[in-house]
């Protein structure tokens, strides 16, 4: 139905949208031979240098495997959506979000300091949150990508957190130098509090349990974005993390347990319950969560063949969960379905979609001379010399991975094989551009279970050496002959197909656990949720019902209160009284201003009103003026009649819309008095601190620095845009914001009545 | 509001009020003005204008929404300073570029009065957004 629309892709400028990702590829993969042989790149500007935060970057075996992982599925995906999304109207937006992420992503894995991690963590977070909302239209779309924003968005305020305290507890933020950590470190009372944070910003970011929840519903995001993001990328993060953290933190079983038993729980909970959903790509979310739980089981453990299976199962899971998720796509994109049971017989009309999807997912159940059957010889050889839990992990690695045979079994056989919904007659093959990737990540598949060797070799070990230290050789070979390993694959194979053939049983089975459980990770998620907003609602209703004239007298008074009450409890001393005599001008001007603030109070024309408020605000402009301070004046001035005009908008408006716009005359004599209350409070303040000695330091030092240092005359303008320029430079963006969201409220009001 | 007086009158005014906003801005180092100011006169400038031709003009005169307007500004703002870390000193630095002596004075340019150029659009920006908006509620 949509094969008219995919076939037309815009023009070639379009093709522009490859250049920031291929670029990266190619630089890194031309980096590759200095990587293998242990070559190191890195560099560091200066960012803050009173707070010893520098921009460093550090390119090591590790950053590359990452970084190609991340530029090379950029490319694909890139590529994909140029058709994916032609004619889209908000196109540019999605590639601006998504050149964005290329380069957050690439921020992390490239920063040598802790908090520039942590910054660029925080902006994938932040992108997420964006691309999983990218169809805002959907109710749904909207509430997942809140939902993936709070969980991640968490675990990120537990990073700088545990950021800190690895700062209190004097650990060098410089990543590289936790490589060969002191061994003291373990024994520190802050330790297990800085391992919980950790753990918290991974768990959040890599899904694990019971955080897992955000992932699946994460698919609202449009179908590359989750091949890229919550497959291949952005959920390895946290695994990234837990890699570079396991020289500093690991070893300890207060380490092992939680990553043995929370990586192996999510493991087995997310293959399991990818048999259930008729959604194709909920079911890969599900497969998703089964990989990321391996891969925490695996960094749970200290030995060279556990960190193995970790690095090598990342790369196998990134080649063929992003193959599946984009061949997924062509077959949504293609039939305008993704329901399972609505698929059907489609091998003839998408070959080259079936021939990818056939390698991925024999890849994904681990068939011999495909690289998931090397990744899962390592994965078994690394389970099996966990320290903490060897049997809890070999059965949840086993189980798990039957789960992912059966699954693969199921995403070849159903949609390309048996009777074809009528439906689905007229469906056509995707463009080459949607079809490049998944067929080429397929290939490497392939590919790279022929060549483990060269795979190990280049990519994989030293990846391992950047994290571990260790003078053991790496070897992976295709047939290692008779051992456990390959027995246990043997049983997984048998397994799986034991699964496939009894899934309804065990969807049933799931169903029902699922109907026992008390509270479910996204259970607890709603509560609170719920419970942040209803005690916020709580707290404001009070105090807020809806008028802004009970808003602002709550507010003055409150501040009222404060100020007398800090006076009161500091001696109530009263201040010395002028000894002169106010000049005659001063004198006129207060008269008038103090005429013109009874007739605000007590005028019934609202018209009335403003103009005589305009005189009050004039006045203390020339009084501002006769005391030399012509810079006040002038802004006093020109604030005052632009919030005339908008005062004047406002009741205009408000008398249209038939809402009250004549001052009301109830409680008029209350808003004097609190007024006068205000005003005399602030006169004693300030005759209390004009009769006090005044600190001249900071006066001397602008008046003598203003023209040698900042060249100007006008010490105010000097201040504002040079000596606090940053914090004009906040101001500003604050002043655009509520400008901007003025004008969102006033849109929302339009469009209701 | 449509009165030939105010109509005639405000196309005088406002040309001369956006003039007095720019001499406010670029005279600010040195004496009253500055960025912030010169915006609200500029403002005001806008707003008389509206008032006496409608919003439709006014948005056609600066062509682009005010917001970009602001969003511009903070942009300039932003660049103003990163050219300090881009020649290797902290950010938001002021770099000066001493033109000397010259028949007209001492001319100086540097980052601040980039800057100020920042907080200026920035500020006018987002009165235009506003203001606009209310206008056409």
């Amino acid at each position: 139905m949509t094969s008219a629309q995919s076939s037309t892709v815009g023009g070639p400028l379009r093709y522009l949208h490859l250049l920031p990702s291929l670029l990266i590829f190619t630089l890194l993969a031309a980096l590759v031979p200095h990587s293998v042989r242990g070559t190191v790149f890195g560099g560091e500007w200066i960012w803050s240098h009173g707070l010893g935060v520098h921009l460093a970057w550090r390119l090591d075996g590790l950053s590359m495997l990452f970084g190609l992982i991340i530029s090379g599925a950029g490319v694909l995906v890139t590529l994909y959506s140029l058709s994916y999304l032609a004619g889209h109207p908000h196109e540019n937006r999605y590639f601006l979000l998504l050149h964005s992420f290329l380069l957050a992503m690439l921020g992390i894995v490239l920063a040598d300091h802790l908090l520039l991690l942590f910054i660029f963590w925080e902006l994938t977070t932040v992108l997420s949150f964006l691309l999983i909302g990218f169809y805002h239209e959907e109710d749904s779309a909207r509430e997942n990508a809140r939902q993936a924003l709070f969980v991640t968005g968490g675990g990120g305020l537990a990073l700088l957190l545990g950021l800190l305290l690895l700062e209190s507890a004097g650990v060098t933020p410089y990543l590289h130098a936790w490589l060969d950590a002191p061994r003291g470190f373990h024994e520190h009372r802050l330790y297990p509090l800085i391992l919980g944070c950790m753990f918290v910003a991974v768990f959040t970011k890599s899904a694990q349990f019971p955080f897992h929840f955000w992932l699946p519903n994460a698919m609202s995001a449009p179908t590359p974005i989750s091949a890229f993001l919550h497959s291949a990328t952005m959920v390895k993060a946290g695994i990234y993390l837990l890699m570079r953290l396991h020289p500093l933190l690991g070893g300890t079983y207060l380490w092992m347990g939680p990553l043995v038993v929370i990586g192996g729980v999510t493991a087995l909970w997310g293959a399991w319950c990818a048999m259930g959903p008729s959604d194709l790509k909920r079911v890969l979310a599900h497969t998703t969560l089964m990989g990321l739980g391996l891969l925490t089981l695996f960094l749970g453990g200290r030995s060279l063949p556990a960190l193995l299976a970790a690095t090598t199962f990342l790369l196998v899971h990134a080649l063929y969960k992003a193959a599946l998720f984009l061949a997924a796509g062509i077959i949504d994109h293609q039939t305008g379905t993704r329901r399972l049971d609505e698929l059907g017989g489609l091998g003839r009309h998408l070959p080259w979609t079936a021939a990818a999807t056939a390698l991925a997912s024999l890849s994904m159940a681990g068939f011999p001379l495909f690289f998931g059957f090397i990744g899962k010889e390592i994965l078994y050889k690394g389970v099996l010399t966990e320290e903490l839990f060897p049997h809890f992990a070999t059965v949840a690695a086993l189980v798990a991975n039957a789960f992912m045979t059966a699954v693969s079994g199921y995403l070849i056989w159903r949609p390309f094989f048996g009777h074809r919904p009528e439906a689905l007659d007229d469906t056509s093959e995707a463009p080459w551009q949607m079809l490049a990737g998944p067929l080429l990540l397929g290939g490497l598949c392939v590919l790279f279970g022929l060549i483990p060797g060269w795979v190990v070799a280049t990519l994989i070990e030293p990846a391992v050496m950047s994290f571990h230290l260790t003078d053991d050789n790496i070897e992976l070979a295709l047939f290692h002959g008779i051992n456990a390993p390959l027995l246990l694959s043997i049983a997984t194979l048998i397994l799986g197909g034991l699964f496939l053939w009894q899934r309804e049983r065990l969807r049933r089975l799931l169903t029902a656990i699922h109907r026992l459980l008390p509270i479910s990770g996204e259970g607890a998620y709603a509560i609170i949720l719920a419970a942040v907003q209803r005690s916020a609602a709580g707290a404001a209703l009070p105090f807020d019902r809806g008028r802004p004239q009970t808003h602002a007298a709550v507010v003055l008074f409150t501040g009222w209160l404060a100020v007398a009450a800090v006076w009161l409890f500091s001696g109530g001393r009263l201040p010395p009284l002028p000894a002169t005599n106010p000049p005659l001008l001063e004198s006129g001007i207060v008269a008038v201003v103090v005429v013109a603030t009874g007739l605000v109070l007590f005028t019934r024309r609202s018209i009335l009103a403003i103009a005589a408020l305009g005189v009050v605000g004039a006045g203390a402009a020339l009084i501002y003026l006769l005391m030399g301070a012509p810079d006040l004046a002038l802004t006093q001035l020109l604030v005052e009649t632009l919030t005339l005009v908008i005062i004047t908008l406002v009741l205009i408006r408000l008398r249209k819309s038939k809402l009250t716009a004549t001052p009301r005359s109830s409680g008029r004599y209350f808003k004097a008095g609190l007024a006068l209350l205000l005003g005399a409070t602030l006169t004693l303040l300030m005759l209390l601190v004009t009769g006090s000695e005044l600190d001249r330091d900071v006066t001397h030092f602008f008046e003598t620095y203003s023209y040698v240092a900042a060249h100007g005359r006008n010490i105010v303008n000097v201040i504002l845009v040079d000596f606090r320029s940053f914090d004009t430079l906040g101001e500003i963006v604050v002043v655009v914001l509520a400008a901007l969201g003025a004008v969102a409220l006033l849109r929302r009001m339009k469009e209701q009545g | 509001m449509n009165t030939l007086i105010l109509k005639v009158a405000s196309r005088l005014m406002v040309g001369l009020i956006l003039i007095f906003a720019i001499y406010l801005l670029l005279r600010g180092h040195h004496s009253p003005g500055g960025g912030f100011a010169a915006a609200l006169v500029a403002g005001t400038g806008f707003v008389l204008y509206f008032i006496a031709e409608g919003t439709a003009p006014v948005r056609r005169t600066l062509r682009v929404h005010p917001a970009s307007v602001a969003g511009l500004g903070l942009l300039t703002a932003l660049t103003a300073g990163l050219l300090g870390p881009l020649s290797g000193r902290p950010f938001l630095t002021g770099l000066w570029l001493s033109a000397g002596n010259t028949a007209l004075g001492a001319i100086e340019l540097g980052t601040p009065l980039l800057f100020d150029v920042g907080v200026f659009l920035a500020v006018l920006g987002a009165i235009l957004t506003v203001l606009l908006a209310l206008e056409e509620f």
